[in-house]
C-alpha cells in the first residue's frame, strides 16, 4: 500500500509492541480533553495531552463588553470558583478605574472567595474519588458542598454562577443574620471534611495505590512553573495571599500547607489541608470585619478608564495563581484581556509525569494536577 | 424504532389488555369449544378409578388438592423443577435480584443518598424491572469489525457457566440439582471457564479497551484461581470428600470457618477478585479503561452479563456458606407441621377436608433453606461492603497479593489442617 503524502509530511513509525490509547474526549476519566497514551504492556512510553475542545473565546468577548458587562462571562471558565475567577479581573479594573473600596466589602470578598475555594475543591475532589473507583468519596463531597452552596445562595443569590464581585465592591450586603449561620456551617462543615480522612485519606489502599507515582520534583515543580497545590506539594512554600497579599489577606493569618513527597498523594491532600485553612480564614474574617457599612462604591453607567495603561493582578484560586492582565485605551471597553490560567501551567508537567508510569496510575496523576480543562481553554 | 412506548397511557394500555381479552373469548368460542366437542365424538375417554374421565371432571380434579398434591409432589421430584426452580435457577435469580436492590440501598444509605425511590412504591423495589425492561428495549450494536458468532455467544456463555455453578450448591439436605461425588473439582472445572469466556468476549470485540480489560481478567481470575483451590483444600482435607452435599452435612456440630479461619480469609479475598468486585474491580476500571471487556456490549447483551455476573456472586457466597459456614445446620427453628391436620383433617366449617400428601416440604428442608438463605445473605453483605470503603488497586498490586501473600497464607491455612488431622482434634475420635 503506498501513500503520496503531501511534501512535508512523512509516517510516523510506530514499534509493533506500542498501542495507541485516546483517552478522551469522550472517556470517563478525561474531562473536556483528549490525552493520547501509547503504552507498551502496562507500561505508557509517551503521553500527549491535546487540550482545547472547550474553546470560548473568552478574552475576545472582553474586547467588547464594557466593565460591567464582562462580569458574569469571565466567570464561565470554572463555573464553581467563580468568584476566585472573576477576582483578579476585578481588583485591575478598580485600579484603571481609580475606586478605593470600602473595608467591609474587602472582608465580603474575602468570604465569598474562600468559601468558593471549597466548593471548588469539594467538587475535584469527588472527581479525584470517583477516579479511583472510591464512589463514597464522590458522594460524600458532593453532598458536603451543598453546605457551602446554600450559604453562597444566601449571600449573592444564585447557586453557582454568583458574578458577585464588581469594581468598586460586591453587588449586595450579606443579608441579615448572615454571621451566625455562615460559622455555624463552616464549623459543621470543617467537622465533616475531616471525617473524610478515615474513609479516603488514611485508607491503606489508596496509600499504597498513590504514594510514590507521579513523582514531581521541587526543580522540576519551578522550571514548568506549576503553581497551587501542585507546587506546594512538591516542597515550595508559595501561596499568593501570603507572598503577594491582596484585600485584606495582609491583616488575617493564613498558614501556608506544604508536603515535600511531590507524589499524587501529597497532591491530593494538599487541597484537603486548604480546605481547613479556609474555614480557618473564613471564622478571622467573620470575626474582624466591620458589622456595618458600606460595601460598594456607585459607579457611572458607562465608566471610562483614563488612557492607555496595563495593570497585571493575580490572586491564590483553588488550583493556583490566576493572573488578569488589562490593557486599557480610555474606552469603555477594554482593550484587550488576557488571563493566565493556572491550569494550563499544571497541565504542562504531565506529559513527564506519565512517562515510565503504569495505566493504571494515569487517571490518578492527571486528577492530582488539579486541572480544570475549561480553564485551561477558557 | 426500537421504543417500547413512546407515548404510554394506561387507559390505552389497558384498553389493549381487554381488548386480547375479548379476541381470546371470542377465538375459543367460535373455533376452540367446537373443535374440542368434535374431537371428543372421536375419542373414547379413559377411565380411571371407575370414572370416565370426561373435561368437566378433570378441571374439578384441579381443585381437589387430595388429587393435586401428589402431582406436584412428583413434579418437584423431577430435575427439570430441580434446574428452573428451586435449588437452581429461579431461586438464584431471586436472591441475585435480592442481591442488586440491597447493593443499590445499602451504598446509598452510606454515602447520603436514598437510591432508587419512585418505581414501585415502596423504596424503588421495581427498579430492576425497570432496568430490565430498559435493556431489553435498547438496540444491540455490534462492532463492524467484530468477530460476530463468537461477540454474540459470549454473553450467553457467561450465563450458561454462572447458571453450572449454581447447579452445584446444596440448599438444603438432599436439595440440590447436580450432587456429584467430585462436587468441588466441578466448581473447580465451572470457574475455569470464566477466563475463557471472558478473554472470547473482548478479543471478539475488536476493541482496544475491551481487549486490555479481557488481559487484564485473564491475570486476575487465573493468578487467584490457585490461592481458591488452595484456600479449599484444607476443608477437603479435614471431611475426606470432594462433594459439596457432605462437606455441608461434616458441619453439624462445628462449622469449618472456626478451625481454619485463614482459610476462610483467603477464600474471601479471592472470590472478591474472581468476582472483579471492589476493591479488584481493575477489568471493568470506569476511568482507565471505559468499561473494561465490557466496553462494545449493548442492550440485552450487558444485561446478560450482569445476570451471570450476580449468579456468580450468588453461587460464590454459597459455595462460602458451604465450605465454611456450614451449609443449612442451624438450630431448629422452623416449628413442625400441625399434626391435628394429618391426623383429622382441616375442618372448614360443616366440612372436614382430609388431604393426604401434606406435608409437602420437610421440616428439615425448610429450617435448612432458612439457614443457607440467612447465611448467604449475611455473606453477601459483606462482599457488598468493601465497594463503598475501598478504591480500586492496581495489577501489580493485585498480582503481588494473590501469587505471594495469598498463596502463602493458603498453604499456612493446609498446615494448620494437617496439624489438627494428626494431632486428634479432628477426625477419628476427635471433635466431629
Amino acid at each position: 500500500m503506498t501513500f503520496n503524502l503531501p511534501p512535508g509530511l512523512a509516517l510516523q513509525k510506530v514499534d509493533e509492541r506500542i498501542m495507541t490509547l485516546n483517552v478522551g474526549p469522550q472517556h470517563p476519566g478525561s474531562g473536556h480533553m483528549r490525552i493520547i497514551v501509547q503504552i507498551d504492556g502496562d507500561y505508557i512510553v509517551a503521553c500527549d495531552p491535546d487540550p482545547g475542545y472547550v474553546h470560548r473565546g473568552e478574552e475576545k468577548m472582553a474586547e467588547y463588553r464594557n466593565y460591567i458587562t464582562n462580569i458574569p462571562h469571565l466567570e464561565r471558565p470554572v463555573i464553581h470558583d467563580s468568584c476566585n475567577v472573576l477576582y483578579p479581573y476585578v481588583l485591575g479594573a478598580e485600579e484603571l478605574l481609580g475606586i478605593e473600596v470600602p473595608e467591609r466589602a474587602k472582608y465580603v470578598r474575602v468570604i465569598a472567595s474562600e468559601l468558593n475555594r471549597c466548593i471548588y475543591i469539594m467538587y475535584w475532589l469527588a472527581i479525584y474519588g470517583i477516579f479511583l473507583g472510591h464512589s463514597t468519596m464522590f458522594m460524600w463531597p458532593a453532598g458536603d458542598r451543598e453546605l457551602l452552596i446554600d450559604l453562597m445562595e444566601k449571600m449573592t443569590g444564585a447557586r453557582v454562577t454568583h458574578a458577585h464581585f464588581v469594581p468598586g465592591g460586591v453587588r449586595n450586603d450579606l443579608p441579615p443574620n448572615f454571621e451566625d449561620v455562615c460559622l455555624r456551617q463552616v464549623n459543621y462543615f470543617e467537622k465533616r471534611i475531616k471525617e473524610y480522612a478515615a474513609v479516603f485519606y488514611d485508607n491503606p489502599i489508596l496509600i499504597s495505590r498513590t504514594r510514590d507515582t507521579g513523582i514531581l520534583s521541587r526543580q522540576d515543580a519551578i522550571r514548568y512553573g506549576t503553581t497551587g497545590s501542585v507546587l506546594r506539594a512538591s516542597g515550595v512554600d508559595y501561596d499568593l495571599r501570603v507572598k503577594e497579599p491582596y484585600d485584606v489577606y495582609d491583616e488575617l493569618d493564613v498558614h501556608t500547607n506544604v508536603m515535600k513527597e511531590g507524589d499524587s498523594y501529597a497532591r491530593s491532600r494538599i487541597p484537603w489541608l486548604d480546605m481547613m485553612e479556609s474555614c480557618n480564614i473564613i471564622r478571622q474574617a467573620l470575626q474582624k470585619m466591620p458589622k456595618s457599612g458600606s460595601v460598594r462604591v456607585k459607579l457611572k453607567p458607562n465608566p471610562k478608564t483614563k488612557g492607555l495603561e496595563s495593570v497585571y493582578k493575580r490572586v491564590e484560586s483553588g488550583r493556583g495563581s490566576l493572573g488578569c492582565y488589562i490593557v486599557s485605551d480610555a474606552k469603555t471597553e477594554p482593550y484587550r484581556v488576557k488571563l493566565s490560567v493556572p491550569s494550563f501551567r499544571n497541565l504542562i508537567a504531565l506529559p513527564n509525569l506519565l512517562k515510565g508510569e503504569k495505566l493504571g496510575n494515569m487517571p490518578s496523576v492527571y486528577w492530582s494536577l488539579n486541572y480544570w480543562p475549561v480553564e485551561a481553554d477558557r | 424504532m426500537s421504543v417500547i412506548a413512546p407515548n404510554f397511557k394506561l387507559s390505552e394500555f389497558i384498553k389493549s389488555l381487554l381488548d386480547n381479552v375479548f379476541w381470546i373469548i371470542f377465538i375459543v368460542v367460535l373455533i376452540g369449544i367446537p373443535a374440542i366437542m368434535m374431537i371428543l365424538f372421536v375419542i373414547e375417554m379413559p377411565v380411571i378409578d371407575g370414572e370416565l374421565l370426561t373435561p368437566f371432571l378433570a378441571l374439578t380434579w384441579i381443585a381437589d388438592p387430595s388429587r393435586i398434591l401428589p402431582i406436584v409432589k412428583a413434579f418437584m421430584a423431577t430435575d427439570i423443577f430441580r434446574v428452573m426452580a428451586f435449588p437452581g435457577f429461579g431461586f438464584a435469580a431471586l436472591l441475585a435480584a435480592g442481591t442488586i436492590f440491597i447493593e443499590r440501598k445499602m451504598l446509598a444509605k452510606l454515602q447520603l443518598r436514598v437510591g432508587p425511590f419512585y418505581c414501585g412504591k415502596f423504596e424503588g423495589i421495581l427498579q430492576l424491572m425497570g432496568d430490565g425492561l430498559k435493556l431489553i428495549s435498547k438496540e444491540i450494536i455490534i462492532p463492524a469489525k467484530a468477530d460476530k458468532p463468537i461477540f454474540w455467544a459470549a454473553p450467553v456463555l457467561f450465563v450458561a457457566a454462572a447458571a453450572a455453578f449454581v447447579a452445584f450448591i446444596p440448599v438444603a439436605p438432599g436439595w440440590v440439582v447436580a450432587d456429584v461425588d467430585m462436587g468441588l473439582l466441578g466448581v473447580f472445572a465451572v470457574i475455569g471457564f470464566f477466563p475463557i469466556i471472558t478473554i472470547l468476549s473482548a478479543w471478539s470485540a475488536n476493541s482496544k479497551f475491551p481487549f486490555i480489560g479481557g488481559i487484564r481478567a485473564l491475570f486476575q481470575m487465573v493468578s487467584f484461581e490457585i490461592p481458591l483451590i488452595l484456600s479449599l483444600l484444607g476443608v477437603v482435607m479435614l471431611t475426606g470428600s470432594l462433594n459439596l452435599s457432605e462437606i455441608a452435612a461434616s458441619q453439624s456440630s462445628f462449622p469449618w470457618i472456626v478451625f481454619l479461619p485463614v482459610g476462610a480469609i483467603v477464600f474471601f479475598i479471592t472470590m472478591l477478585a474472581e468476582l472483579e468486585r471492589i476493591p479488584f474491580d481493575l477489568p471493568e476500571a470506569e476511568s482507565e479503561i471505559v468499561a473494561g471487556w465490557l466496553t462494545e456490549l449493548s442492550g440485552m447483551m450487558y444485561g446478560l452479563v450482569q445476570l451471570g455476573t450476580y449468579l456468580k456472586l450468588y453461587a460464590f457466597a454459597a459455595l462460602f456458606v458451604v465450605v465454611f459456614l456450614g451449609g443449612w445446620n442451624g438450630p431448629m427453628v422452623v416449628p413442625p407441621f400441625p399434626a391435628e391436620i394429618l391426623e383429622k383433617g382441616i375442618e372448614l366449617g360443616p366440612v372436614t377436608a382430609n388431604i393426604p400428601g401434606l406435608p409437602l416440604f420437610t421440616q428439615d428442608m425448610l429450617n435448612g433453606t432458612l439457614w443457607f438463605v440467612l447465611k448467604t445473605v449475611g455473606v453477601i453483605f459483606f462482599i457488598l461492603l468493601p465497594r463503598g470503603v475501598f478504591p480500586r488497586i492496581r495489577v501489580d498490586m493485585l498480582l503481588s497479593l494473590g501469587w505471594t501473600k495469598l498463596i502463602g497464607l493458603a498453604f499456612v491455612n493446609i498446615f494448620i489442617a494437617l496439624g489438627l488431622l494428626y494431632a486428634g482434634v479432628l477426625g477419628p475420635g476427635g471433635l466431629q
